[in-house]
């Protein structure tokens, strides 16, 4: 306790003797620095890594699926050493194992990967570099919120490899599919290390979430005002937010939902007969799940787009050499979308026997996030317009990323509307409209985040070449895979089916899913290009200089390899918002957010003489 | 702090200082409560829900018999108290409650001597909080003991229960023991203090601000319970 307790005092406060009071923890045993680490860069990697392995395995998934998908005809008995039982004897892919792969793919990519990877990692690394502090406000929290989402992981992998197969409910688990063992294999002992995994999970966010919140709010450098904040530190703490106060919800329901499967409760069951036996179960009412679910579910596509929109935020205003446009609109924005994202959830539910009335309320509110998130992307596009945009793969990733927000949020008013719904509900219209506005677009965010910070991270350039070539394959791939995709749901193909060609209303439509599949393992594979660049950067990448995008932001005033503490003399003061680019009058085209205002006479504002 | 220039005119707001002039331990405890809150919504939705998917009794209080067609009358579930054998609707939780709000005011009493740093004082109040935590805690078990054992030989279980629909004993079960889990790990907390108090940790380090963090955990679970109490006794 005494030691913890000596950090907080020196975080508060030691700013001027932080050096010395640092050097004990270079003595720091091995395990403690790079394994069982309380400093946010180590934990943010520990994330970033994790996060990789978790998308490689969820898109590994995607690709199997989409072999049944777009050449359910095709003898797959060569996967046979990786699937095992799961490739029937005429070398077709288990049913069962179909749905617990579209399961696996939706809780791995959403959770996994774009919560705890992108989230995790991204917060961990930023917020404490560019508000200008020394770690986390509790480093032990922060390494028990990254081992508790280890932890959860281990379980959830174990979960593919049991005899019964993962969970195979969906990644919305709704009951009773997900409630009872007997519905299907992926509903036993899969569907419960789920939820077991799930809880833990959310134990880990709760604790990184903590930490990023109290961090912005009590650790910014001295100067360092809300409203100074760079837009990725904003989106971290806003999303952060969301995250502590959605996922409790989903904590309770996993709960209740454990307590159906394992002690015969009925809170979301009721009058289920199964091979002419009446259950037990009674009063409960699935719908009360969809309600539980969702109010989690919902922010939670914020959770994980957010932070992806803070980054290009960034990006796009470093790499235009232009001040964000709307820097305002752009907080209230995210703070907007934030607010708005708790009371929409009932659009997921319009075809759930829900009370029309009911829905066309959600349907208004939904549709009102339109404003901020058009805010949003005119933002974006007015900071590029006649920006001196520099085009590294950072960058194109960003202007990637707000080319597929745009795309897909359209597609969004479509489904948010209550009448429309009733006709796309469940088709892969939705499947592409979420893919492309939440997951592409927060991969691309994330992508552009680790092309960017990686000098910050490892002390080296990636390779821009290599990475022009993955944004252009991914770019095109995606669009390719996605776009597609609202044809054949509008056409009327649902979701979560393992078989088309038996339905003749399908059969024109057979080369285009064949056509999707093409295009999703060529951009499956294309990622390897940014694992060679990403690994081989690591070790061989060119030396970083200093501040390589010529960005404001206080993270590159840090050493090039910052150690324990982040810098080693004083914590830089902080005299001006982190958008000065181009500032006319100035001799550079940035000036970065530590140099005062008296340093720079000649491209002061009225109001900023003052502050001389 | 000799170094940071000088920032009178700004606000708290400025950066390097704590804005709300709280830790950030008090701060991630009370997001923390927040998100408790959240989950404790969660349940409490839940329980709203449930209740009102089912018939309410619409006859006499005094011709009330428990079925299973409609929710039952809190009254006529909660009537005993220990070693009397009286109709006495309501009066045993209400001790129960009363207990705990005073666990709530002798950690006030804790919290304020913390500040005084008077040891003593810190630990008497911290003893008669785990006292009174340990009291609602054996309550709560006695509580569980009678309403399992039911009526006329018919024991509550989470497959049916003699009061009324299944989902009544379900998330009586469910709720309060979610309580009743918070109410034991404050407890088992409380119990670190006391003996980190006894050991003089608080003292070397200049303050009581643990006790105040758990201090807060504590009237968080209180006013937890009064909603529980006013859901599943009081409507």
């Amino acid at each position: 306790m005494a030691v913890v307790e000596a950090h907080t005092q020196h975080l508060s406060s030691g700013q001027a003797h932080a050096h010395d009071e640092h050097h004990d923890h270079h003595d720091l045993p091995w395990i403690r620095k790079y394994i069982f680490s309380e400093d946010h860069k180590i934990i943010a990697k520990q994330y970033l890594f994790t996060g990789i392995f978790w998308a490689i395995v969820g898109g590994a998934m995607s690709l199997i699926f989409r072999l049944q998908l777009g050449f359910p005809e095709a003898d797959i008995s060569w996967l046979k050493p990786l699937l095992g039982k799961w490739i029937t004897p005429e070398g077709k892919l288990d049913q069962e194992f179909y749905l617990a792969l579209v399961t696996m793919h939706g809780t791995i990519m959403v959770f996994f990967v774009l919560t705890a990877g992108l989230s995790g990692t991204f917060s961990n690394y930023l917020i404490p570099l560019q508000v200008g502090a020394r770690d986390m406000a509790s480093g032990f929290l922060n390494m028990l919120s990254y081992w508790f989402f280890f932890l959860s992981s281990v379980l959830m992998f174990i979960s593919i490899f049991i005899p019964t197969g993962p969970a195979g409910g969906g990644w919305t688990i709704y009951p009773p599919l997900s409630a009872l063992p007997q519905a299907i294999s992926g509903s036993g002992a899969g569907m419960t290390l789920w939820l077991i995994s799930m809880a833990i999970f959310i134990v880990s966010l709760l604790l990184g979430g903590l930490n990023y919140i109290t961090t912005v709010i009590n650790l910014r450098t001295v100067g360092m005002t809300f409203w100074r904040m760079p837009l990725t530190i904003w989106a971290f703490f806003i999303t952060a937010i969301i995250g502590v106060l959605s996922f409790p919800v989903l904590f309770a329901a996993a709960l209740l939902l454990i307590f159906d499967r394992s002690l015969d409760t009925s809170f979301f069951l009721s009058d289920i007969y199964m091979q002419g036996q009446a259950l037990h179960y009674k009063g409960g009412s699935p719908l009360l799940f969809q309600h539980l679910f969702w109010f989690l579910g919902h922010p939670e596509v914020y959770i994980v787009l957010l932070p992806a929109l803070g980054i290009t935020s960034e990006i796009i205003s470093t790499c235009s050499r232009k001040p964000i446009f709307g820097y305002t609109a752009m907080v209230y924005s995210i703070i907007g979308i934030a607010f708005l994202s708790f009371i929409v959830w009932a659009h997921h539910m319009f075809v759930s026997g829900m009370n029309p009335f009911l829905g066309s309320i959600f349907m208004i509110l939904t549709l009102i996030i339109a404003v901020p998130s058009a805010v949003k992307s005119f933002n974006y596009i007015a900071t590029l317009w006649r920006g001196n945009i520099i085009f590294t793969p950072a960058m194109l990733f960003s202007i990637g990323l707000v080319s597929f927000f745009i795309s897909g949020g359209l597609t969004g008013l479509i489904l948010g509307n209550s009448a429309a719904d009733i006709q796309l509900h469940d088709t892969y219209f939705v499947v592409a409209h979420f893919h492309i506005v939440m997951g592409t677009a927060s991969f691309f965010g994330m992508l552009a985040g680790v092309y960017h910070w990686f000098p910050k991270m490892f002390g080296r350039m990636m390779d821009e070449r290599l990475g022009y070539i993955h944004f252009w394959l991914t770019f095109i791939g995606a669009y390719c895979v996605f776009f597609p995709m609202h044809y054949i749901g509008i056409a009327g193909f649902p979701r979560r089916y393992y078989l088309f060609s038996s339905f003749d209303a399908f059969k024109t439509f057979t080369e285009l899913d064949a056509f999707i599949s093409m295009a999703a393992i060529f951009t499956v594979s294309v990622q390897f290009i940014f694992l060679f660049n990403f690994f081989y950067s690591i070790f061989r990448g060119r030396r970083a200089p200093q501040n390589p995008w010529k960005s404001n932001t206080l993270e590159w005033t840090a050493p090039i390899n910052p150690g324990h503490g982040n810098w080693p003399g004083e914590i830089p003061h902080v005299y001006r918002w982190a958008y000065d680019y181009s500032k006319p009058g100035a001799a550079d085209d940035y000036i970065p957010q530590n140099i005062p205002f008296s340093q720079t006479p000649e491209s002061n504002l009225p109001h900023e003489k003052d502050e001389e | 702090m000799a170094t940071i220039p000088v920032v009178s005119k700004k606000s708290i707001w400025y950066g390097g200082a704590e804005p709300f002039k709280a830790s950030y331990g008090k701060l991630m405890m009370w997001f923390f409560l927040l998100s408790d809150a959240l989950t404790f919504s969660g349940l409490l939705v839940t329980y709203a829900f449930s209740r009102f998917s089912h018939p309410k009794y619409n006859g006499d209080i005094e011709n009330f018999t428990f079925s299973p067609e409609y929710w039952p009358i809190p009254e006529r579930v909660f009537t005993h108290i220990p070693f009397f054998h009286v109709d006495a609707p309501l009066v045993f939780v209400g001790i129960m409650t009363f207990i705990l709000i005073m666990s709530s005011v002798t950690m006030v009493l804790a919290v304020e001597a913390g500040h005084r740093m008077d040891k003593q004082g810190v630990m008497k109040w911290m003893f008669w909080t785990i006292l009174g935590g340990i009291a609602f805690l054996s309550c709560q078990a006695w509580e569980w003991t009678i309403f399992i054992t039911g009526i006329d030989g018919k024991m509550a279980t989470l497959y049916s229960n003699p009061y009324g629909p299944t989902l009544f004993a379900n998330l009586f079960f469910t709720i309060t023991g979610f309580h009743g889990t918070h109410v034991l790990s404050g407890v088992i907390i409380n119990i670190i203090v006391f003996y980190n108090t006894g050991i003089g940790i608080y003292e070397k380090i200049g303050h009581y601000e643990m006790v105040e963090k758990v201090g807060l955990y504590w009237h968080f679970v209180d006013l937890v319970w009064v909603f529980v109490f006013t859901f599943f006794y009081l409507v």
